[in-house]
Formats: structure tokens, sequence, C-alpha cells
């Protein structure tokens, strides 16, 4: 099953331990007793997934991969700690504390003024080894940066800022949503240790703000827009729109989810990844 | 390797006439449609379109073989190609879906294939057609090669758009005037500047006419995909080919223009680095 889903997504043929990669990775966790790890290394990664401000469209990409959800979920992860996925969540229901995760997946971005928000968050910091930003509220704030409070229930909540702003960021994944394969891809390369395949999504980790502008600011500025149209292909909103061969960002459409960019060939381009799937 | 990885080289014509009638050269990437389309291989492609005969690409999703022949044709100026993607996959719901793509656009669909951050789009991406292509223009470029140096009234008087033999080529009642390729230095779009791909390496398989002779194109099997298409177009006798080596200019032109855009876009590169302005990251 795991190397159907390996050929399935693109992974590479030859399987690796899962873990060790991860504690590369980890941010130095200085909650953990030395002697806890070796324990922790040996099972599934733990991982957690934690809602903060976004409408629970990310969760819905992860749930999206039904054929191999129940692969994930039974032989290559254990879902540890989440609200919505296992009913554990640090100020309702069942769970005293936050476990230890190996990953946290953070979806949503955190209002400066929800206790709880900020508290999960920074308690997640503290015992995860790697912390995700899953999808673009948690990357760049996305639709949330418009938020200005007045609203019930909670009038004062007006401050909803990219997770980056509280804690390190170990890897992006941006997407409005952050789209279902690309959580199966990056699924695969967790488990198989593919640093190489998650490079990019750790590069995009110190992002903290994305716009339609940054196509306009970052190619097209720097004279390296071919008007190929992949930023229009990125777009979720249909906010991109071309004018003489070059992507025109209507900014009343634009959710600040940053796609546009990071599609964007003359961004970033993964060549090694490109040939390594294509046998070109 | 300046023409990328490749099965065969071969030099080829499509057999249908009205395809001959209207496409650039040989006629290939129409046969390819048309051929992949009448089969069911895909249920559409996007290309880049000249609705208002304007020479003004638009992109375009065609669904049937009368569209393919409608749309035919090189355009010389941008076309978001890529954009009107979506378009196919999510208005007219297609589930295989080809694209006509130049190399930065082969560059851009690989990389949404590698890493979809566009959800269930780029999947559904399943024949490639590559182009040649050295550079791109503004349309106020192909303006201005009409107007200023080629003597036209207007653009739109030219029945015909070409580059060959060393000139850019416009034609108006029957009759074609060249204009020397060293003219039109200075004129194309700057991204082109940085693109080290002339005939789109990652496609599943590329054509153009550089290599062969008038009326025919040098194609490049790629992928697996790309070279059954063709090889199952050309036993359906849609396609007749020649081996490269029996034509002239043969691969060795081909060869040099690749390794020439190779080499004097390496160098941009370099030369914007050491400024400190941008250029893309690789991985």
């Amino acid at each position: 099953m795991f190397n159907k889903l390996k050929k399935a997504f693109g992974g590479s043929s030859e399987p690796e331990a899962p873990k060790v990669e991860k504690k590369v990775e980890a941010a130095p966790a200085e909650t953990k007793a030395p002697a806890e790890e070796p324990k922790a290394a040996s099972a599934k990664p733990r991982i957690g997934y934690i809602h903060l401000s976004g409408c629970t469209g990310d969760a819905m990409s992860l749930t999206e991969n039904y054929d191999i959800l129940s692969t994930v979920l039974t032989d290559m992860i254990d879902i540890v700690y989440g609200q919505t996925l296992v009913d554990k969540w640090i100020h309702g229901t069942y769970a005293e504390e936050m476990p230890e995760m190996d990953v946290c997946l953070i979806e949503g971005s955190v209002c400066l003024q929800d206790e709880h928000s900020v508290h999960e968050l920074l308690e997640a910091r503290k015992k995860s080894g790697l912390i995700v930003a899953f999808g673009s509220c948690a990357v760049t704030g996305c639709f949330t940066t418009y938020a200005r409070g007045g609203q019930q229930a909670q009038p004062k909540h007006e401050s909803f800022l990219p997770i980056s702003a509280l804690v390190k960021v170990d890897a992006a994944l941006p997407g409005c949503p952050v789209a279902p394969e690309m959580i199966a891809k990056t699924v695969v390369a967790v488990c198989e240790g593919d640093l190489d395949y998650l490079k990019p999504a750790m590069d995009w980790a110190a992002c903290d703000k994305g716009c339609g502008c940054d196509v306009l600011t970052n190619v097209i500025r720097q004279g390296l827009c071919s008007g190929c149209g992949t930023c229009g292909l990125a777009c979720p909103t249909r906010a991109m729109g071309y004018s003489e061969g070059r992507p025109s960002c209507d900014k009343d459409r634009c959710i600040k989810c940053g796609t546009c960019y990071l599609m964007c060939p003359r961004s970033w381009l993964p060549e090694g990844r490109i040939k390594k799937e294509t046998g070109l | 390797m300046p023409l990328g990885t490749y099965k065969e080289a071969l030099s080829a014509r499509s057999t249908e006439q009205k395809i001959l009638d209207v496409s650039q050269d040989g006629g290939i990437v129409s046969a390819l449609l048309c051929y992949a389309l009448d089969e069911g291989i895909i249920e559409g492609a996007v290309v880049a379109g000249t609705p208002d005969e304007n020479w003004r690409p638009t992109p375009t999703v065609v669904t049937s073989s009368d569209e393919v022949i409608a749309a035919a044709g090189t355009k010389y100026s941008m076309s978001p190609t890529l954009s009107a993607l979506k378009d196919a996959v999510r208005q007219n719901g297609l589930e295989k879906v080809g694209v006509v793509a130049t190399p930065c656009q082969v560059q851009g669909l690989r990389k949404a294939k590698a890493y979809p951050f566009t959800r269930f789009v780029a999947d559904k991406v399943n024949l490639i057609i590559g182009i040649y292509c050295m550079e791109n223009f503004p349309m106020a470029s192909l303006d201005t090669f009409a107007t200023a140096k080629l003597g036209f009234d207007d653009l739109t008087d030219a029945s015909k758009m070409d580059i060959g033999k060393g000139k850019f080529w416009l034609t108006k009642d029957g009759e074609d005037k060249g204009l020397a390729i060293k003219e039109t230095h200075g004129y194309e779009q700057a991204g082109c500047n940085v693109c080290q791909d002339y005939v789109a390496e990652w496609a599943d398989v590329s054509t153009g006419s550089v290599g062969s002779p008038d009326g025919w194109s040098t194609v490049l099997t790629r992928t697996d995909d790309g070279e059954s298409v063709f090889k199952a177009a050309v036993d359906a006798g849609l396609i007749e080919t020649k081996p490269m080596d029996d034509v002239k200019p043969g691969l060795p032109l081909l060869e040099k223009l690749a390794k020439g855009k190779k080499d004097k876009n390496t160098a941009e590169r370099e030369r914007r680095a050491k400024m400190g302005v941008r250029i893309p990251t690789i991985y």
C-alpha cells in the first residue's frame, strides 16, 4: 500500500526510515527530556492539528485525500492532538495538556485578542518538534488580513496575524485552501524523509505576507515575467487578469494567499524534482 | 545536451491539406491535437488563439478539430495560456487536457504538477506539446516591425507572420516582406532573456520549424506519453515522417540555436545576479 502511495504521488522508490530526518529539522525543543527521545522515535510520527482563525478549508482538504487517508492514519502517522480530528483540545474537550508532537500543523491565523489561540500556539511551539503553517491563513494571514473587529460574537477580535508573528515556523504550505494533492505529496515526502522535496516549504517558512502584487514586485519589476499565465492558474479567486501579456491583480478580489507568486516558474523552479518525475 | 532528453528526432508533416493550409510549418501541433481529440486521448486543449484576427493571442480552450484548426498558426506575442487551463478544467469540466506550450509555459506546468498548490487542475493535463521558442514580443514591438520597419499601414494588414531563414516575415496581398532578425533584437520581452530553454525540454513532445525544410517540422519525442501519441498519429496516417539525417539543415542547426540561447541567457542570468537583482531560485 505504501508503495502504491509513493507511486501515485511520485515519491522515490527506495523506502527510508522516517523519524531521523525529522529530528534533524526539529527546532531545539528545550522541554523534552533527552531520555524520552528514543521512545518517541520508535513509533509513527505524532501529528497535531491546531485550528486557529480560518475556515476549516485546510482540514477539509486534508480529509479530501480519501483514497490514502486510511493508510496514512493507520500505517503512517498518529494524530495525537486536535479538536476536530481527535476531539482533544486543551481549553475544552478531553486533553488536560498538550502532548509531545513531532509535527504540528496549524491552520488559520492567530488572533491576538483570543487568549486561547495565543496560548495554544505558544504551547504548540514548546511541544512540537516542527511547526507547519498549514494553509495561507497561517502563512500570510490570507483573507483574515482584512478583519477589522466589531463583529459578533467577539467584537474585540480584530488583529489576525500569520503564526510566524508569534512563533518560529519550520515549514509553510500555503494555499487557500492548501491543495489536497500538495498535502498528500508532502505527507509522502515527510514519511520518506525526502528533504529535497520539502526544501521549498522550509524556505517558505520565513514568508509572512502574500499578495497579488508579489508578481508585480518580484517578477515583472525584476524583468522576469514571460507572460506564461501560471499565476492566473494559481489564483483561487480569479483576481489575476492579464494586460499586454502581464498579470494584473484586481485588488478587490485578492485575498492575499500568496499562491500566484508561489507558483510562478520565475520565482523558483524545482528542476531536480521535475526531472525526477518526468525522467527528462 | 542542448536539446534536452528525447527519444527520437524526426522531420514530420501533417498529411491533411486542411491543416497544412493554415498551419505555420508542418502542422504537427494541429495534427497531434486533432488526433488526440478524435481518439479521446484528450477531451480538450488549451492553446493560443487569435479570435479577433489582429495577431493578439488569446488563451483559448478548444474541444474539437474545427476549433483546433481555427486556432492554428504561430503567434509571436504573449499568451498567458496556462490561465485558461483553469477554465478548461473548471468551466468545461475537462478531465484530460492537452496544452500547447512555449518552454516557459512548460516549466510553469511541470512546476504546477510537481508542487500542486492549486487543487485538481494541473493533474488533468495529460499531453504537453512544446513549441520551440527563442523569444516573444510585446504587441507594440510587432506593430513597430510592421509599420516603422516594413512600411505597413497597420499590423492587421498582414495575412501571415513567420520567423525563418534569419528573418521576421510579414505577408500582405501574397507578398512576403522580411526584416533581418538582427533588427528585431531589443524588441523582445525582457523575461525571455533569462530563459535557457529553446526546445521545450520538459514537454511530452516538442516541435518547431528549425532543422526541417519549408513546410515540415522537426519533432522531438520526449516522454512515453508523447512518443505513443505521436507514433499513433503516424500509424493512423495523419503525419508523415522523414529521418532527420535525410533533411537539410537537420539537427545541427537546432542544436546550434538551442545552445546559443542557453549560453547567451546563462550569461544574462549571471549578469543580473552580479547586479543583485532577482533571478529564479533553482531547487
